[in-house]
C-alpha cells in the first residue's frame, strides 16, 4: 500500500492504495465518487473516461501510481452546478436512454472541445469512436456536442 | 417463483380499477409525506382476455402533500426506454399536475403492492396506459369536487392545471396542496363518475416529454446498480463455471489470499444441469475490500473443474448440424393448403438457408448487485428488470420468506432482457449471508460475455415456390433454434409456440400454401431473450426471402409486400396452427393482426424515404417490415458505397404504428437506438463456443456499433392513430437487419444468408 496525493476536481485528496490499482477503482471504491462508470476494464468502451490535465483518459486502465500531480477531472467536477454547455446540451437534446455510458461520453466530448472548439462531424465521430453506447444514442450525442460547441 | 416470459404474458388491464385511500403505514413507507397529505392507491384488477383468473393487481401510488408536491410511484424498471417518465407523466397529465414539479419515486419490488413489475416484452405502456389515466382522473375528480364544494360552484366549472384547481368564470384558484385535508375526509368517487380527459386536452401525452433523470445522468448523480455504498461493504468478483454445468472439484486459493485487500474465498454452489433461468452458475467468489483486489484475487485462483457434458460443445458444429436438419421433414407447426401439390406445379423454386449466431446482451453496465443479509432479513439493491422474480429467487436461495426480502430497484445501465434473470442478484444475497456483511457482486465484462443468457443460435430454410405466372404459390419455412425453455428443461427440444409466435407462424402474407416446420436442437448454454427475441432471426429470413421473391417476380418489393398482404382484413392464425398463437399475451380479438395498418406503414415509409427514386450507382435502398409486440413497423435503409467498396448507412426511415403515441420523443429514441442495436447484430456481433467456452471476452472481440459505423440519420415517422397504445422497446430491431441486407444486395449484387456480415 502506498499513499497518493491526488488532485481531483481542484481538491487534494489523499488515498492509500496498491500502486497498480486503476484510477477508476480509486475514484469509485476509495473516494466513493460514483459518476465514473466501469464498463470493460480494458479501455475498450470509454464509460470510465476522466480528464487528466484536460486529456481524456480511460481510468480503468490507468494505474493510480501513474497519475502523479496531474489534474484529474471527473464528471462531478466538470462544472460547479452541473451546467457545463455539454451537460446542458445533453439535457436539452435528451441524449440519454439508460444513461450509463453518458458521463464517459460527456468527459470525452469535453476533451474534444478542449482541443477543437468547433469539430466537424467526421472529427466528432473519430474522437468519440472509443465511447460505446449500447442504447445507440450516437446521433444525439453528435448533435449535443455541436450545440455545446456553439455555446462554449 | 416460476420464470415468466414476456411473450407468455396473458393480461389486459380491464376497466375494473379499485381505488382506495392508502393507510398511514403506506404513507410512511412512501417516505415522501412526513406530515399530512393525500395518498391514493389504485388497485388495478386485471384478468386475462379469455376470462382467466386474476393474475395481477398492481397499485399505483399517487400522493399530494400540503406543500403541493405531487409524488408518483414508478413501478416499472428504467433501463433506457423512458418508462420511468412515460407512465408517471400519464397520471400527471390526467391529474393536471405541474409536471415540472412532480417527484417520481421508484417502487421497490413488491408483488402484493404493485402487481406485475416484470419490465419486459414491450408491454408497460400497452398495459398501463388506461390504468394510469384512471388513477390521475380519480384524483382530479376528488380535487374538483373538493374545490367546487368549497366555492359552492358547479363541478363542471372547475378545472385542474399546473397543480391548482381553477374556477372558470372567476379568478378563484386553489392549490392541490391546500385541498389535501379535505381529500382525506372524502369518499372516493364511484368508478362510473370518473371521466377521462379528451385526447386533445392532454398537455403531455402525445408530445415530446424529456426524461425525468436527464440532469442526474448528465451530472453523474444517477444511481445505477453498482453505485450504492453501504458501510463495511465487501466486494465480490466470481470465477464462474467456464462451461455451463461445470462443477468445482478443487480450489487452490493461496495466491489469491496473498493479495492485499482480499479477505476470503467462498464457493457458490451452482445449479449444475439444467442451468435454469434463475440460479447462479457454480463459482468461486473472492471477497475483498475493493473491486480491484477482488479482480486480481479472482484472476489468481486455480480451480480444477469437472466440466461436465458440455465440455466439447462447439457452436459452429451445432449450427452446421442444425442447417442440415432443415432439409429433413420437421414437426409441422402451421399448415395451409397443400405444399406438395404446389411444388409439383412449380415453375421455379427459391430455396435459401439463413444462419444467425448467438448474441450477448452486452449491457454497458455489467451485472452488479448489492445485498445485506442480517437478522434473517435481506435488503437488496439491484438493476433488475424483474424485481419480484429477483426477490422470490433471493428468498428461495436464503430459505427465508419473501416478506423478509426488500428489493430496491436502481436505474439499469441497459437491460435488453439480460437483467430479467436474477442469477447475479442471488449471488450477492448468498455471499452476504456467507460473509455476514453487505456485499456487492461485481461482474466484469468477460463475466458478462461468458455467462449471459444468450439469444439463441438459429438455422432456417425457406422454400418459396412460384408457378408459371410467377405467382408465389407456396411458402415452406423451416426453423430450428434451442428454446429458452430448454435452459430449464432439456426435454424442450423444439421452439415453443410462444417463440414461433414471434415473427414465424404469424407470417402475414397471403400465400395459398404455407407450411412451417421446426426441428430438434439442444441448449448447451443458457438461452434467454434479447430485445425482440425470435423476431430477430425470423424477420431476417422472411424479409430477405421476400426481397428475392419480388425480384424473381420482377416486381417492386414494396408493391409486392402490399399486394401479398392482400385485402384489408384481420388475420387469425390459430386455425392453421398446431398449437397456440400467443399474440404477445393478448387476445386476437382485442389486438387483431390488421393488414390495413401494416400496408399503411409500408406506404408511409415508402413516401417518406422517396422509395423508387434513382439514387445513382453508389447508393441504394432496402426494405423490410415486421409487426412485433403488436406494433407495426416498416423500415427503409439507405446505404452508400464509397470508392473503396466500404458501405455506410446514411439514412434509416422507420414508419411506425404503435397506436396512440404516448411520449413521442421516447418513441423516436427507441427507434434511433434500435437501429444502432440491430446494426451491430447485422454487421459485427457474434458469440461462439469452442470446448464449451465462449470465445469472445470483451468489446474487442464482441463488437457492437461504434459511432463511426453508426447509421447516420434515423427518421421516425409515426402514424397518427387513436388505437390502443402498444410498445416500442423491441419493434425497431427486427426489420433493420433485413432492410440493410436488401440494400447491400442492390449495391454489391451479393445476398447475405449469414449474420453478421461485414460491410
Amino acid at each position: 500500500m502506498e499513499n497518493f496525493n491526488l488532485n481531483i476536481n481542484g481538491q487534494n485528496m489523499e488515498v492509500s492504495a496498491e500502486e497498480d490499482m486503476p484510477l477508476l477503482w480509486v475514484i469509485r471504491d476509495l473516494l466513493s465518487m460514483k459518476g465514473t462508470k466501469f464498463g470493460c476494464g480494458q479501455a475498450l468502451c470509454g464509460a470510465c473516461t476522466v480528464l487528466i490535465d484536460g486529456e481524456a483518459m480511460r481510468s480503468c486502465s490507468l494505474p493510480v501510481s501513474a497519475v502523479g500531480d496531474q489534474k484529474i477531472t471527473t464528471i462531478e467536477g466538470l462544472s460547479e452546478n452541473g451546467d457545463h454547455p455539454l451537460q446542458q446540451a445533453w439535457v436539452s437534446h435528451v441524449v440519454p436512454q439508460c444513461g450509463y455510458c453518458q458521463t464517459g461520453q460527456i468527459m470525452n466530448a469535453a476533451a474534444l472541445l478542449g482541443r477543437n472548439p468547433n469539430p466537424s462531424d467526421a472529427e466528432i465521430e473519430s474522437a468519440m469512436a472509443g465511447n460505446l453506447c449500447r442504447c445507440g444514442t450516437y446521433n444525439r450525442i453528435k448533435a449535443a456536442i455541436k450545440t455545446a460547441a456553439s455555446n462554449l | 417463483m416460476r420464470p415468466t416470459f414476456p411473450f407468455f404474458k396473458v393480461k389486459e388491464a380491464e376497466d375494473r380499477s379499485k381505488v382506495f385511500k392508502a393507510s398511514r403505514r403506506d404513507f410512511l413507507k412512501l417516505g415522501t409525506l412526513a406530515t399530512g397529505g393525500f395518498l391514493l392507491g389504485v388497485n388495478f384488477q386485471c384478468s386475462g382476455p379469455k376470462g382467466k383468473d386474476l393474475i395481477f393487481a398492481p397499485n399505483a401510488y399517487l400522493s399530494i402533500d400540503a406543500d403541493n408536491l405531487v409524488t408518483i410511484i414508478a413501478h416499472r424498471s428504467e433501463m433506457g426506454t423512458g418508462i420511468r417518465t412515460s407512465l408517471p407523466m400519464i397520471i400527471a397529465d390526467e391529474l393536471g399536475a405541474d409536471w415540472s414539479k412532480v417527484k417520481i419515486v421508484q417502487a421497490e419490488g413488491d408483488e402484493e403492492k404493485y402487481g406485475d413489475q416484470n419490465t419486459d416484452g414491450s408491454y408497460s405502456v400497452r398495459m398501463f396506459y388506461e390504468p394510469m389515466r384512471r388513477a390521475g382522473a380519480i384524483a382530479r375528480q376528488m380535487l374538483l369536487m373538493s374545490a367546487s364544494q368549497k366555492w359552492k360552484v358547479p363541478l363542471d366549472e372547475c378545472i385542474t392545471e399546473n397543480s391548482v384547481v381553477r374556477h372558470i368564470g372567476s379568478d378563484k384558484s386553489i392549490s392541490f396542496g391546500e385541498l389535501v385535508d379535505d381529500l382525506q375526509k372524502m369518499e372516493l368517487p364511484r368508478s362510473e363518475d370518473i371521466q377521462l380527459k379528451a385526447f386533445s386536452d392532454y398537455k403531455l401525452i402525445g408530445k415530446d416529454v424529456p426524461i425525468y433523470d436527464g440532469k442526474d445522468i448528465a451530472t453523474g448523480k444517477a444511481i445505477f446498480g453498482a453505485d450504492v455504498d453501504l458501510d463495511n461493504m465487501k466486494i465480490a468478483v466470481v470465477k464462474r463455471a467456464p462451461v455451463v454445468g461445470a462443477k468445482v472439484i478443487s480450489i487452490n486459493d493461496s495466491a489469491t489470499l496473498d493479495i492485499p485487500g482480499v479477505e476470503g474465498v467462498v464457493k457458490i454452489q451452482g445449479a449444475g444441469l439444467p442451468a435454469g433461468l434463475d440460479k447462479p452458475l457454480e463459482g468461486v467468489a473472492v471477497i475483498a475490500t475493493n473491486t480491484w483486489a477482488a479482480i486480481k484475487g479472482r484472476d489468481a485462483l486455480l480451480i480444477e473443474w469437472d466440466l461436465g457434458e458440455n465440455k466439447d460443445y462447439d457452436s459452429e458444429a451445432q449450427l452446421a448440424d442444425m442447417v442440415k436438419s432443415t432439409s429433413n421433414p420437421g414437426k409441422v407447426r402451421r399448415k395451409r393448403g397443400d405444399l406438395e401439390a404446389a411444388i409439383k406445379n412449380a415453375s421455379r423454386t427459391i430455396e435459401r438457408t439463413y444462419e444467425l449466431p448467438f448474441y450477448a446482451h452486452a449491457t454497458l453496465e455489467p451485472p452488479a448487485a448489492i445485498a445485506h443479509f442480517h437478522d434473517g432479513r435481506c435488503e437488496v439493491w439491484a438493476p433488475t428488470q424483474h424485481p419480484q422474480w429477483a426477490r422470490g429467487s433471493v428468498a428461495a436461495a436464503l430459505e427465508i420468506e419473501v416478506e423478509n426480502v426488500t428489493m430496491n430497484v436502481t436505474l439499469l445501465g441497459g437491460g435488453f432482457g439480460r437483467k430479467s434473470k436474477p442469477d447475479f442478484v442471488v449471488e450477492a444475497a448468498i455471499l452476504s449471508k456467507e460473509v455476514n456483511a453487505p456485499v456487492r457482486v461485481q461482474w466484469t465484462r468477460d463475466d458478462d460475455l461468458h455467462h449471459d443468457f444468450y439469444h439463441a443460435i438459429s438455422a432456417q430454410r425457406i422454400k418459396a415456390v412460384l408457378d408459371e405466372s410467377r405467382n408465389l404459390t407456396a411458402w415452406n419455412h423451416h426453423t430450428v433454434f434451442p428454446a429458452i425453455g430448454a435452459t430449464s428443461n432439456p426435454a424442450e427440444v423444439h421452439p415453443s409456440d410462444g417463440e414461433l409466435g414471434l415473427g414465424c407462424v404469424d407470417f402475414p402474407f397471403d400465400v395459398p400454401n404455407i407450411q412451417i416446420e421446426t426441428h430438434e436442437s439442444k441448449a448447451h448454454t443458457r438461452i434467454g431473450w434479447l430485445r425482440s427475441v425470435s423476431n430477430i432471426h425470423h424477420s431476417y429470413a422472411i424479409n430477405c426471402m421476400m426481397d428475392e421473391v419480388a425480384e424473381a417476380k420482377r416486381v417492386d418489393p414494396i408493391n409486392h409486400a402490399i399486394e401479398m398482404l392482400g385485402e384489408d382484413r384481420n388475420l387469425s392464425f390459430k386455425e392453421e396452427l398446431d398449437g397456440d398463437f400467443s399474440n404477445y399475451g393478448e387476445s386476437i380479438e382485442e389486438y387483431p393482426w390488421e393488414t390495413a395498418r401494416m400496408k399503411k406503414v409500408i406506404q408511409r415509409v415508402a413516401k417518406e424515404a422517396g422509395w423508387g427514386q434513382n439514387l445513382g450507382g453508389n447508393r441504394a435502398m432496402g426494405f423490410a417490415c415486421q409487426k412485433s409486440f403488436l406494433t407495426y413497423v416498416a423500415c427503409i435503409v439507405i446505404a452508400e458505397k464509397d470508392s473503396d467498396g466500404k458501405i455506410k448507412v446514411t439514412d434509416v426511415h422507420y414508419a411506425v404504428d404503435c397506436g396512440i403515441a404516448v411520449n413521442t420523443d421516447r418513441i423516436r429514441s427507441q427507434f434511433e437506438g434500435g437501429a444502432q442495436f440491430a446494426h451491430g447484430l447485422a454487421t459485427s456481433s457474434k458469440i461462439t463456443f469452442k470446448d464449451g467456452e465462449v470465445q469472445q471476452h470483451n468489446f474487442d472481440t464482441y463488437q457492437i456499433t461504434r459511432m463511426p459505423q453508426a447509421p447516420k440519420n434515423i427518421h421516425v415517422h409515426m402514424v397518427e392513430s387513436m388505437e390502443k397504445p402498444t410498445g416500442v422497446g423491441e419493434p425497431p430491431v427486427p426489420p433493420y437487419a433485413p432492410a440493410l441486407a436488401n440494400a447491400v444486395y442492390k449495391l454489391t449484387g451479393k445476398r447475405h444468408y449469414k449474420l453478421p456480415f461485414s460491410i
